[in-house]
């Protein structure tokens, strides 16, 4: 088990080298207006150096002025200090606002897996026990909609129905106005209120993808052997579900939840741009947009880190739930 | 008797006609069409198909076309300005220093009536009265006042000059004074706060009227004689031989616009309406139409406005008889656009997918015959490109396109690449595993011991049974790449006007404007997003039972 954990950490960090030099390739295609404007804004300062000068020293202040090859290994020999640089857009170390916003998107994220499993499993073995009924094809087409459902779209309809129509929750925001007048528990829930709509959002978007795992897996249970032999016995139907099929149709799905808990940490970008809920989704966005590159240089680097330590994750849990793994 | 011929006719097990024997293409086929979800599926995308692609040419309207509107817009027709500098005239010949209007108004509101120009020359103004000034050049003269009649006249008429009998003009200071400065006076101009406007646009006052008309009107008298002509005076109008020659006024009228002669007519309704305090007036045009004119008065000045039909762009027009969903921002025919969206929303998930599923099966099909060196490189590679987030990655390309300016194809054409770049390693992992497991089975080494050559056993014997799953992961996987490309639009970073793309219509609704008041504009292409990939995922779904009937109970 020590022996497998190990190769695949090296796999992964071998891996991310080569993803995070993608990345900073691409990064360095990214517009440089940012630099552009600055030198723009610094040159006409009275008595300044000319604005080619400017450019040339932002340029070699921000490590753009290497080869793409040479400048990736300067921002990797930082980065493996965790030295992400400032970002240009927030003019703050991008740790600093990377973990001045994470919370909210860890909020938001969690809030709706939580929501997602309770529904999604038990509607996802419902269908899978009762076959072609009725509520089998409820569920699956609940859950095709959910997966079909562009998100900014249902965002949009959940804003025009409660904030537009009925007026009950704010359009955008993490905070009303009157934030600040109000008491401790007050200023708590009026933030999850304004978290409601995005986590709603959130859990229809992405319900359908582990319902219709959860029935898949179930059906593949049901059609095994063992279930035949435990009905054979004469057990109760419930006994046979409860207590064989379910604990059977666990592994699988305990792996995937396994493998998506980094992924909780990533955000939701358009979620949260569409709320302008201040996670890292929507500060990825702005920065994005103004071309910040070393925040969206350090974003993509921990997505990349989230994919792989889920996948790693997901090996691992499969490996401690499935002890036939293990023997392998 | 028919019963028993039926059992009386002799059958084998395997009689055709007992035993209907269907191909497996067949099978799968009637499995399919039994799944009512992949039916529907199935009609609607037929039907998003018909509306893209045969909508598009039934459509009287292009994709760019812009609709105008009648509207009635309140427009500036006139301005009028309380006057409030002397308006001077100067009399044929004469020469009138530069600071002659800043003297003018100080002299008369202080009443200090004889004044020096910068210059040094002394100048006075004769008050007629009522706001109206004779200026003339002084020079001082010596004479003494005191029992002259006309001087005397005058000072009973509140005038500061005076005219001796020999023609000659005095103007004198400080009238209650025991002896009051006396200079001779020579005409120069008239200094008044009045407009003249003409009732024929060809008429040119001449200096003569205007002092006539002033003099008259700030005497109250009811006419005059200028140029050897007899003129009337009738409250503010000046006429002569009996017809209106010219109309006095103290509002100044501008036209609005260029090229438009405001009638002294119109003038005098206007000032009637303005003194009488009314917010409105109407006055017949040329083509003696009623038309209503808004005063707007802002500190004296006062803007007179008229509606005028003009020709704007139809933007937001609700759902109508010509529009049937309506038009967006830039007047543009909705439907038109949902129609030409739906065209390049389909065929950018076609084409992606296409090319998609041909790196992804040359890809994994070599990574999984060939096995080795080769599959791990392979495989690596598609891990690494695994572990780049999408979104941002499309966001950040997007953003590079918007600043080299590409154009509305071209980003078309990269959104297309970019997509299929990155999403072929899904399938690539499909083909691969699929090969993997076929390769083990007895119909393979059957293959290989009849030593067919491998292209026929990559191509004859692994290529078909990989098929089933690529059919149901590119029907599934359409679905998210129009997803894809929605959300890539939608965020303004996909494709851009002038094209449109169901993702770009809903773009509309960053205006929070736009969203709460004119939903026509985002639903329907929200809803023909949905229902589209709701569709392709019922089809996958049904594909997939139909290929693999395992899972049926």
């Amino acid at each position: 088990m020590k022996k497998f954990i190990i190769r695949r950490l090296l796999i992964s960090v071998v891996l991310l080298f080569f993803v995070s030099m993608i990345i900073y390739a691409i990064m360095r295609l990214m517009p440089t207006s940012y630099v552009e404007t600055q030198a723009m804004a610094l040159a006409t300062r009275p008595g300044s150096k000319s604005y080619q000068e400017w450019v040339d020293q932002l340029n070699a202040q921000y490590g753009l002025d290497t080869g793409i090859v040479q400048g990736y290994f300067k921002w990797a020999t930082k980065a493996i200090r965790l030295d992400f640089g400032e970002s240009w857009y927030f003019n703050q170390p991008v740790l600093q606002k990377f973990s001045s916003v994470i919370w909210y998107s860890f909020g938001l994220g969690l809030a709706s897996f939580i929501i997602e499993i309770v529904i999604a499993i038990p509607a996802g073995i419902l269908a899978a026990r009762k076959q072609y009924s009725l509520a089998d094809y409820a569920i699956t087409v609940i859950a095709l909609i959910g997966i079909s459902l562009p998100s900014f779209f249902f965002a949009t309809i959940l804003k025009y129905v409660f904030s537009i129509r009925l007026g009950w929750v704010d359009l955008y925001g993490i905070v009303s106005r009157m934030h600040e007048s109000m008491s401790s528990t007050g200023k708590v829930l009026d933030m999850v209120r304004h978290m409601i709509l995005p986590t709603l959002t959130l859990v229809v978007v992405s319900i359908g993808s582990l319902m219709r795992y959860t029935r898949a897996n179930m059906l593949e249970v049901l059609n095994s052997d063992y279930i035949r032999t435990a009905r054979a016995k004469g057990l109760s139907e419930n006994r046979v579900i409860n207590h064989h099929a379910f604990r059977n149709t666990l592994i699988p799905i305990v792996t995937l939840l396994g493998g998506s808990l980094p992924g909780l940490f990533g955000g939701a970008m358009i979620t949260e741009t569409l709320f302008q809920i201040p996670g890292i989704g929507y500060t990825f966005y702005q920065c994005v947009t103004q071309g910040d590159i070393p925040f969206v240089m350090f974003y993509m680097v921990f997505m990349a880190v989230l994919i792989l330590m889920g996948n790693l994750i997901a090996d691992i849990t499969y490996a401690l739930v499935d002890p036939r793994v293990r023997v392998n | 008797m028919e019963n028993t011929n039926v059992e009386n006719k002799e059958m084998t097990l395997d009689d055709a006609a007992r035993v209907k024997v269907l191909s497996p293409g067949m099978m799968v086929f009637k499995r399919f069409i039994r799944n009512k979800l992949a039916i529907v599926g199935m009609v609607i995308i037929v039907f998003m198909f018909l509306f893209s692609f045969v909508g598009g040419l039934l459509c009287p309207y292009s994709q760019s076309q812009v609709f105008y509107t009648t509207d009635k817009i309140l427009k500036d027709y006139a301005g009028a300005t309380t006057i409030d500098q002397y308006q001077i005239q100067q009399k044929e010949g004469a020469e009138l220093p530069s600071d002659i209007y800043s003297k003018t108004l100080i002299a008369a509101s202080t009443g200090k009536y004889v004044f020096e120009t910068r210059k040094g020359d002394v100048m006075g103004l004769g008050n007629v009265g009522d706001g109206v000034y004779v200026i003339y050049s002084l020079q001082s003269v010596n004479m003494l006042l005191r029992k002259n009649a006309d001087y005397d006249a005058a000072v009973a008429a509140g005038e500061n000059f005076f005219t001796d009998s020999k023609g000659d003009t005095y103007l004198f200071q400080d009238t209650g004074a025991a002896n009051p400065d006396v200079y001779g006076a020579t005409e120069l101009g008239v200094a008044a706060m009045k407009s003249f406007t003409a009732y024929d646009k060809n008429t040119k006052f001449s200096y003569d009227f205007y002092r006539g008309a002033l003099v008259a009107m700030a005497n109250g008298e009811n006419s005059f004689e200028a140029d050897g002509k007899t003129y009337t005076v009738d409250g503010e109008v000046v006429s002569a031989d009996g017809a209106e020659y010219a109309f006095v006024s103290d509002l100044n009228f501008n036209a609005a616009n260029a090229g438009v002669f405001i009638s002294p007519a119109y003038k005098n309704a206007a000032m009637e309406a303005v003194e009488a305090g009314q917010s409105s007036f109407t006055f017949a045009d040329e083509n003696g139409e009623e038309v209503e004119y808004v005063i707007e008065n802002k500190n004296g000045q006062y803007t007179f406005r008229k509606y005028q039909e003009t020709r704007v762009i139809d933007t937001y027009a609700r759902p109508s008889k010509e529009h049937w969903v309506g038009t967006d921002a830039n007047g543009m025919d909705l439907l038109a656009r949902l129609m030409y969206g739906g065209r390049i929303s389909l065929l950018i998930g076609f084409v992606v997918i296409f090319i998609e599923v041909f790196i992804g099966m040359i890809m994994g099909g070599i990574a999984g015959f060939f096995g080795g060196w080769v599959d791990n490189l392979i495989m690596r590679f598609v891990d690494v490109v695994y572990c780049i987030p999408t979104m941002p990655l499309y966001l950040i390309l997007g953003s590079i396109m918007d600043y080299y300016q590409a154009s509305a194809t071209t980003r078309i054409y990269m959104l297309c690449v970019i997509m299929a770049v990155i999403g072929w390693v899904g399938i690539a992992r499909i083909v691969r595993g699929q090969i993997l497991s076929l390769r083990e089975q007895e119909f393979m080494v059957a293959a290989e011991a009849t030593g067919i050559s491998t292209y026929r056993r990559i191509f004859k014997h692994l290529i078909p049974n990989v098929v089933p799953q690529l059919i149901v992961f590119a029907s599934m996987g359409l679905g998210d790449v129009i997803l894809a490309e929605a959300t890539l639009s939608f965020l303004g970073l996909g494709i851009k006007y002038p094209a449109a793309s169901w993702g770009s219509i809903i773009n509309a609704v960053n205006d929070s404007y736009v969203m709460s008041n004119y939903v026509f504009v985002w639903l329907p292409a929200g809803l023909f997003i949905l229902l589209t990939v709701l569709a392709f995922n019922f089809i996958g779904d049904g594909l997939r039972d139909a290929f693999d009937p395992k899972m049926k109970r």
